[in-house]
């Protein structure tokens, strides 16, 4: 019973840093940039929704407007930082987003301060019940799977089945050629981090769903979705699903049989592991590098 | 003259000749100035430590680190276990080794996994690294201390320090006194080695694997042993500054050792320009001074304390986007290219006329996503 509510619980993890994750491939795809922060852009449009949120609008209108939120800044810091990183040092653009990682934390703590919230859930938080048992799942959890399988259809729609998916894709997959024909390969990155962003700034709501939040609460996230999108081989978006699915399951045996403070320890064994057994990933096509 | 100026020209004597001249000003500067400076002395003493370690690893052999304050911890952890009984300790200076080596062993350990990843993948696992330690303290908690972390019994000043100290200048220094000198003691011949080991066949190896692996491979280099062996060299360092800082502010605690501390060495290094000793040093002082005068500043436009102790970070961030978007040579680099640079036009003038330069439009590298925009390398003009 304990071993199911576990992987229960694992599943709802699992579905939010498969988002997260999703989020880091679709940008790493595109800019060939591991966006470390991610996280503190999330973080900052999950605290906007919670002033929203105690400036007394509901829970839906917030959400709304932090995914805008997370559209915009997505859009702003492609076009005022990404685009103007000399990309020839591999070093430079992680510098950048971490960068921006700091300068986020802090503009954050000193907006909407840095003590610990409570930040409510669209749904109740309790287990289900069914024949007297409660079960490690419940409303709040079928939700945030819900959201994150919507998303993700939401985002299949719109690169098999739009022109401007097309577009994004062909910008992704050889920016030369697709300037050559046509496309406006700028504005399709500017698109992608803007999606990408929204795509985090919704897992950042549904981690916060029910628990507490303060300026460093996406931290070790950053980290699991890091993970697990290396896990799926960083260039593929199936992959990211699976690996969050596959790492939210792990770390949250981990956390139920051995102790919450060895989580981050246990993505660091499996990230290790990976990285020497199989380094393109489980589902990249890429190239291993030989050193 | 002559025989003085050729003797400078060679690199020991004149990392030597430095290392001892700033021994003496950090040794007369620590004696004249109060208590609290020395703290602040200190501090800025393991955190240039540690950014020397991270410089080399990141400047030098190219390889980032966004957790060498995961090194830090152990390094302070393994000093607070050995100093938890005053009764029993070991000398101070075998504290400080035992701290190197244990953080040293660890480095061979995670520098053998890293040494096969390079850039977004190796700051993600460094980054997880860094995540991952603090919770080991808080697990092993009646060992670690878990989250109040261990107290560190920090140690007197040994009688021979006391007399030599106030046979010299007259006065008995104080414990801060003490720690302070001992920090930019470290520091000074750390630095000193340090910089004979970027400077000799080592450093020139680690470079070489920065600038080009192929390259270096061909000619002969060993690609994983310069990885593992620069990394090795950096946790170490990390390590004694872990110690420094445990015994400076008698705590180990998970919190202390959170992802801040290792993005505030990044920090301090990317102001400083990646790969000069020197400007990991420069970048500590900046880091460590923003840091008072921001909060200074914001305490005094009415922010409340905690608000306030946030500007600093807000400042070093933006800075260090802004140092990456228009000098990612950092302080020190940059105004060592624009020398090179004036240095390089004088001689073009003499030589060639500048019509004759080949302008070569492939560069080497093939992917297309490397292409977006003209490639201008800062490699090769670091020293």
């Amino acid at each position: 019973m304990q071993l199911l509510n576990t992987l229960l619980s694992g599943l709802t993890l699992g579905a939010v840093y498969a988002a997260f994750a999703l989020a880091l491939v679709l940008i790493w795809r595109s800019t060939r940039i591991v966006n470390f922060a991610q996280a503190p852009m999330a973080m900052v449009t999950t605290l906007l929704a919670l002033e929203l949120i105690d400036a007394g609008y509901s829970y839906w209108v917030a959400g709304a407007v932090a995914l805008f939120a997370g559209l915009v800044l997505g859009a702003a810091v492609e076009f005022l930082l990404i685009r103007r990183v000399d990309q020839s040092s591999e070093i430079n653009p992680v510098i950048l987003t971490l960068g921006l990682f700091v300068a986020l934390h802090a503009a954050a703590a000193i907006i909407f301060s840095s003590q610990f919230r409570s930040f409510p859930a669209p749904f109740s938080i309790r287990g289900l019940e069914v024949g007297g048992t409660t079960f490690g799942i419940g409303p709040a959890d079928l939700f945030a799977i819900g959201a994150v399988v919507v998303t993700m259809g939401l985002l299949v729609l719109l690169f098999r089945f739009t022109d401007v998916g097309l577009k994004m894709r062909a910008s992704a997959f050889n920016q030369e050629v697709a300037k050559l024909l046509g496309v406006r390969v700028g504005s399709m990155l500017t698109l992608g981090w803007a999606l990408a962003a929204v795509v985090g700034s919704l897992s950042g709501l549904l981690i916060a769903g029910g628990g507490l939040v303060h300026p460093g609460y996406m931290d070790p996230v950053v980290v699991y979705g890091f993970v697990a999108a290396v896990l799926g081989g960083l260039d593929s978006p199936v992959g990211a699903v699976v690996g969050g699915l596959v790492l939210g399951l792990s770390l949250s045996l981990v956390s139920g049989y051995v102790g919450s403070q060895l989580v981050p320890l246990a993505a660091l064994v499996i990230l290790m592991l990976l990285l020497t057994l199989k380094p393109a990933g489980l589902f990249s096509q890429a190239q291993a590098r030989r050193v | 003259m002559q025989m003085l100026s050729r003797a400078w020209r060679h690199t020991l004597v004149r990392h030597a000749t430095l290392a001892v001249l700033g021994l003496l000003v950090a040794v007369v500067v620590l004696m004249s100035v109060d208590d609290f400076r020395n703290r602040q002395l200190t501090e800025l003493a393991y955190m240039a430590l540690a950014a020397g370690g991270l410089t080399l690893l990141t400047g030098i052999n190219g390889q980032i680190s966004l957790g060498h304050g995961a090194f830090m911890a152990i390094g302070a952890y393994t000093t607070a276990l050995l100093l938890q009984d005053p009764e029993t300790a070991l000398p101070l200076p075998l504290v400080l080794l035992a701290s190197l080596l244990v953080a040293l062993v660890v480095g061979v350990l995670v520098g053998v996994a890293a040494a096969r990843l390079h850039g977004p993948y190796l700051a993600g696992a460094t980054l997880t690294l860094a995540i991952a330690v603090p919770g080991i303290a808080r697990y092993f908690s009646t060992t670690l201390g878990g989250e109040q972390g261990l107290r560190v019994t920090s140690p007197e000043p040994p009688a021979w320090f006391l007399d030599a100290l106030f046979f010299l200048t007259g006065t008995e220094p104080s414990n801060s006194q003490y720690y302070a000198i001992l920090g930019w003691t470290l520091l000074v011949v750390v630095f000193f080695l340090l910089a004979n080991l970027i400077r000799g066949r080592v450093g020139r190896r680690w470079a070489a694997v920065r600038d080009d692996e192929v390259a270096a491979e061909l000619a002969g280099i060993n690609l994983a042993r310069a990885r593992v062996s620069a990394f090795t060299v950096s946790a170490a360092v990390a390590g004694l500054a872990g110690a420094l800082m445990a015994i400076q502010i008698r705590l180990a605690a998970p919190t202390a050792f959170e992802l801040t501390l290792s993005l505030t060495l990044l920090t301090a290094i990317v102001l400083g320009g990646l790969g000069t000793l020197s400007g990991a040093i420069i970048g500590s002082v900046v880091l460590v001074y923003t840091a008072r005068i921001a909060t200074d500043v914001g305490t005094a436009q009415g922010l409340d304390s905690i608000a306030a102790a946030e500007l600093a970070p807000l400042v070093y961030g933006t800075v260090m986007i802004l140092v990456i978007l228009l000098a990612p040579a950092g302080l020190v680099g940059s105004l060592l290219r624009w020398r090179a640079a004036r240095a390089a036009r004088g001689a073009d003038r003499r030589t060639t006329p500048p019509a004759a330069r080949p302008t070569d439009p492939h560069h080497p590298d093939g992917p297309a996503d490397q292409q977006r925009r003209p490639v201008a390398t800062t490699k090769g003009d670091q020293p």
